[in-house]
């Protein structure tokens, strides 16, 4: 597991080496623990998969490489450097953008607005400049406009460009979440629970542009997700965890047949 | 216009036209899409070097003259260049429908045995590669569009833009055989197939020559006075031949702009920023918006709403006349001129048709009320009758003579004849080469002297001159005496009145005509509730005597307009009764489209038709009905049955009975 080489996929693509490595993580809230000693990796062009029953931590986990959460203990290692203990927008600006279980999106603003926000960390013009939109500021709109003109047209939501986010259905609002952070351009794409509440069909379309987005512009993606099917179907490598714990960690194929992970999810007393 | 006549030796194909508009009209647009929220554009020069790098990059692939292209996508520039770009290398352009499953793919790509196919994205190339195996001569596919395609076997794919680049790199090499090539196209050439949608057996690829399609888009053009600045946006199926005429015939022959929407759900948006002059729509697309400002107007404040109400009343009655040019008074002119500020300017802007110079409608007939709607406003809302087979144009309505009931005169070049069934035929240089492959089709539908046969009947407004179309020709019956028996004509004049929903008209082989009808019940339970008149079901309300007298002051009306028609005057509405229950296609009494069955209904309501004509003012009966979960059920009802009144007019025999 600690070789840097890579492996290739069932599919045929090449994954490469280790993008981020969490080393001996243990999450306590008080005397709660909410992780314990859990170890992974996550490499680089792969779709990476938090599975485990509710209440296993996997949220958590989310926060703890989000820099939402610091961990009690243990290393987070991104990109070959050990991370500081960082505010989220740090991490943001690192390249890690994520997306929520329960919707966070600005209600009141346009889907175009909402996804230019996700270009926030490029833009660094002064304050003068952005208030007379003049000179800098106004190339780095148009420059990021662009950027997240073909977001848009990537997850095929040019038609609600302009409408606000607070009329949108459910499923879509997902999918603008989904446009905000890839808008990002991030290494390291978070899904939380990404299919959460959807109908089958908006499932297909959603697992489609995840695939996509891996695909087309090679981001990383870590996700959780309740949905067995969607999990096996869409990840690379599953890392399952139950009650703080890390049960099992393999293909989808392994982590099926894993007894532990069969035993998480049918109950056995434990 | 007589610069465009010029030099009409060499434009004798859309090639041609392209190189004569890179020359001509080198530095205005013609082509705009939008992508990535804005409309990018394509000048004709630009547009001729794009046509050009993929017909050389067609070359490359070894594309042969007389192949067949298939061309599979939604409206986008691209498409239409590889149609002009298959056009240069001598091939012929196939459009398909886009929405056809693979195995409708797999029947017209096997029957026109293309070698090639051009298609927009990753869909369209599953479907394609779906059939493959089965088509023993195809060979290489081109797309555009390349998500989700990164894995495909690329040996016989291709992605367009490197086609294109492969085309610019090898401009030595093939620009000589593209040019030969270009330079033998003639009048007499194809320059495209289009397979029918096939209502009725397998679709059959109609050829149209240069020839067709640059005669015809001549002549239309002239007739409406189309400009080169003019813009259209292109939306429908790029398989229809309508499409085909005024985005490729009509743009290359004019010069003007063709606009592709972003997507098919951005569509009334990219309208409204276009604001196109020169537009066409199927009835359905103009109802849905009629419908839509309506609503919206309902729940619009008091004053908003009376001012709409005020100056929409006031454009009904004058707009027309105004927009025909017919005297007005100055004191009318000058409230729809209010008007125009107050209401009709901000509603065509916000319906995208603040521009329109022409716009068209056809297909199928357009509600009276819908049209006047859109022509009060000041839009110059015609109606045109055509069919893929002439390349489009047959009839359609000069400036300041338009009418909702008739489909126009016939278009320059086109000749009517109406055979003596009713049958309506045309001649013109439009007319299509032949059905490919189906020998027996095409002499069936076109006869030795070039007429073809519409399969529709109508007649010549004598006082006009202008076509009315009446019904499809083999439903056109006769009456006992031998009039001339047209139902549908007769249940859409019924249909139009917001009150009825279906109309069925019995009269083939009797001597008066009588109707069931089935009354909206949106409209009249919205009546109803407005009225204080209780109700509990469609049942009761149908029998409701005021509801009655509606529906007969309803056919009274229809009756009277009818008998205008000396034709079909035979044709009025004596008797009528209004139906205890909804007819349903599942029941069996409408196709799944909605269209009336009317042979089923006169089986199955046999004691009401026979009611209708013994006389007796009122009928018991007992109905079977399918409820939506299957179980079975009987309605029982006593119907009345009144006598319309019926304008008096001797129903003229026609001459072959």
């Amino acid at each position: 597991m600690k070789d840097t080489e890579g492996y290739v996929t069932a599919d045929g693509r090449q994954i490469g080496g280790t993008l981020m490595e969490m080393r001996n993580i243990t999450l306590r809230f008080g005397g709660v623990v909410a992780i314990q000693d859990i170890s992974f990796d996550i490499r680089e062009g792969e779709v990476r998969a938090i599975i485990g029953p509710n209440g296993a931590g996997k949220s958590s986990m989310l926060n703890v490489i989000s820099g939402f959460y610091t961990p009690s203990e243990g290393e987070v290692w991104y990109k070959g450097a050990k991370r500081p203990p960082m505010k989220p927008f740090e991490v943001a600006r690192q390249g890690v953008a994520r997306t929520f279980q329960n919707i966070a999106l600005f209600e009141g603003m346009t889907v175009l607005d909402n996804v230019m926000t996700g270009r926030l960390t490029h833009m660094n013009a002064g304050i003068a400049s952005q208030a007379l939109w003049w000179g800098k500021a106004r190339d780095e709109e148009m420059e990021n406009r662009e950027k997240v003109e073909r977001v848009i047209d990537f997850l095929e939501i040019q038609n609600i460009r302009k409408t606000p986010v607070g009329r949108l259905p459910y499923g879509l609002k997902k999918r603008v979440e989904l446009a905000r952070a890839l808008a990002a351009e991030p290494s390291l794409l978070l899904l939380d629970e990404p299919m959460a509440g959807m109908n089958v069909e908006e499932k297909e379309d959603m697992s489609r542009f995840i695939l996509d987005v891996n695909d087309e512009f090679g981001t990383t993606i870590c996700l959780i997700e309740h949905d067995m099917g969607v999990v096996m179907d869409l990840s690379d490598r599953v890392v399952v965890m139950d009650y703080g714990k890390k049960i099992g960690d393999g293909t989808p194929d392994e982590v099926r047949n894993n007894q532990d992970v069969i035993d998480a999810y049918l109950g056995v007393p434990h | 216009m007589a610069h465009l006549t010029m030099g009409a030796e060499g434009l004798r194909s859309v090639p041609a036209l392209l190189a004569r508009n890179a020359s001509q009209f080198g530095a205005s647009p013609a082509y705009r899409e939008k992508e990535y929220g804005i409309w990018q554009s394509w000048t004709w020069a630009e547009t001729a070097k794009e046509v050009e790098a993929l017909a050389l990059g067609l070359l490359n692939l070894g594309v042969n003259e007389g192949d067949f292209i298939a061309i599979i996508g939604r409206n986008r520039p691209y498409l239409y260049w590889s149609m002009v770009a298959a056009q240069s290398v001598g091939a012929i352009p196939v459009p398909l429908y886009q929405d056809a499953v693979a195995e409708e793919m797999e029947y017209v790509l096997d029957h026109c045995g293309a070698r090639f196919a051009i298609v927009s994205d990753q869909e369209q190339v599953d479907k394609v590669i779906e059939v493959q195996d089965r088509l023993h001569q195809f060979e290489h596919m081109i797309y555009l569009d390349p998500r989700g395609l990164r894995k495909y076997d690329h040996r016989r794919l291709h992605q367009f833009s490197h086609v294109q680049n492969q085309g610019r790199a090898a401009y030595d090499e093939y620009i000589n055989d593209l040019q030969a090539r270009t330079a033998r196209l003639d009048y007499d050439s194809t320059c495209v197939m289009l397979y029918t949608s096939g209502t009725t057996g397998k679709p059959k690829g109609v050829v149209l020559s240069n020839r067709n399609i640059i005669e015809t888009a001549k002549a239309s053009s002239d007739f409406d006075h189309l400009r080169a600045d003019d813009e259209v946006l292109a939306y429908l199926p790029m398989a229809w031949v309508g499409d085909f005429i005024f985005s490729i015939g009509q743009a290359y022959w004019t010069g003007f702009c063709v606009n592709c929407p972003e997507s098919p759900e951005t569509m009334m948006t990219d309208l409204r920023e276009i604001a196109p002059s020169y537009y066409f729509a199927p009835p359905r697309v103009f109802e849905t918006q009629l419908t839509q400002i309506m609503i919206r107007m309902e729940d619009s404040g008091a004053f908003k709403k009376k001012t709409f109400d005020y100056f929409m009343d006031h454009a009904r009655k004058v707009g027309p006349a105004i927009l025909d040019g017919h005297p007005v008074s100055t004191l009318d002119r000058l409230k729809y001129k209010l008007g125009e500020v107050m209401v009709y300017g901000p509603l065509k802007n916000a319906l995208g048709f603040s521009n329109v110079r022409v716009g068209y409608t056809a297909g199928e007939a357009i509600g009276p009320e819908i049209f006047d709607f859109y022509r009060s406003l000041g839009i110059n809302l015609k109606q045109l009758y055509g069919q893929t087979e002439a390349s489009v144009f047959i009839t359609q309505q000069p400036d300041g003579e338009v009418r909702s009931d008739t489909v126009g005169v016939p278009s320059p070049g086109v000749e009517i004849r109406i055979a003596e069934n009713g049958e309506v035929f045309y001649r013109s240089p439009g007319v299509f080469v032949e059905y490919y492959k189906n020998a027996e089709s095409t002499a069936d539908t076109k006869d030795p002297e070039g007429w073809v046969a519409t399969g529709d009947a109508g007649f010549i407004e004598e006082a006009t001159g202008h076509l009315r179309i009446i019904d499809r020709a083999k439903d056109v019956g006769a009456m006992a005496d031998g009039a001339m028996f047209a139902p549908k004509y007769v249940e859409n004049k019924l249909k139009f009145y917001p009150n009825i929903l279906e109309a069925v008209v019995f009269g083939a082989g009797r001597d008066r005509c009588c109707a069931f009808i089935n009354i909206d019940l949106t409209a009249v339970g919205n009546w109803a509730e407005r009225n204080n008149i209780a109700y509990a079901s469609y049942q009761e309300l149908a029998g409701h005597k005021q509801v009655l007298d509606t529906i007969q002051a309803h056919i009274e009306e229809v009756n009277a307009s009818v008998a205008q028609d000396e034709m079909l005057s035979g044709c009025q509405v004596h008797r009528f009764l209004v139906l205890h229950k909804e007819l349903d296609a599942d029941d069996g009494e409408l196709t799944r489209t909605r269209k009336v069955r009317r042979k089923i209904i006169g089986e199955k309501f046999e004691d009401l038709v026979n009611a209708l004509y013994d006389g007796s003012t009122s009928v018991y009966t007992e109905t079977e009905v399918t409820y939506e979960d299957g179980r079975k059920g009987k309605i029982k009802a006593t119907l009345e049955i009144r006598d319309a009144k019926v304008v008096a007019a001797t129903p003229q025999r026609m001459a072959a009975e």
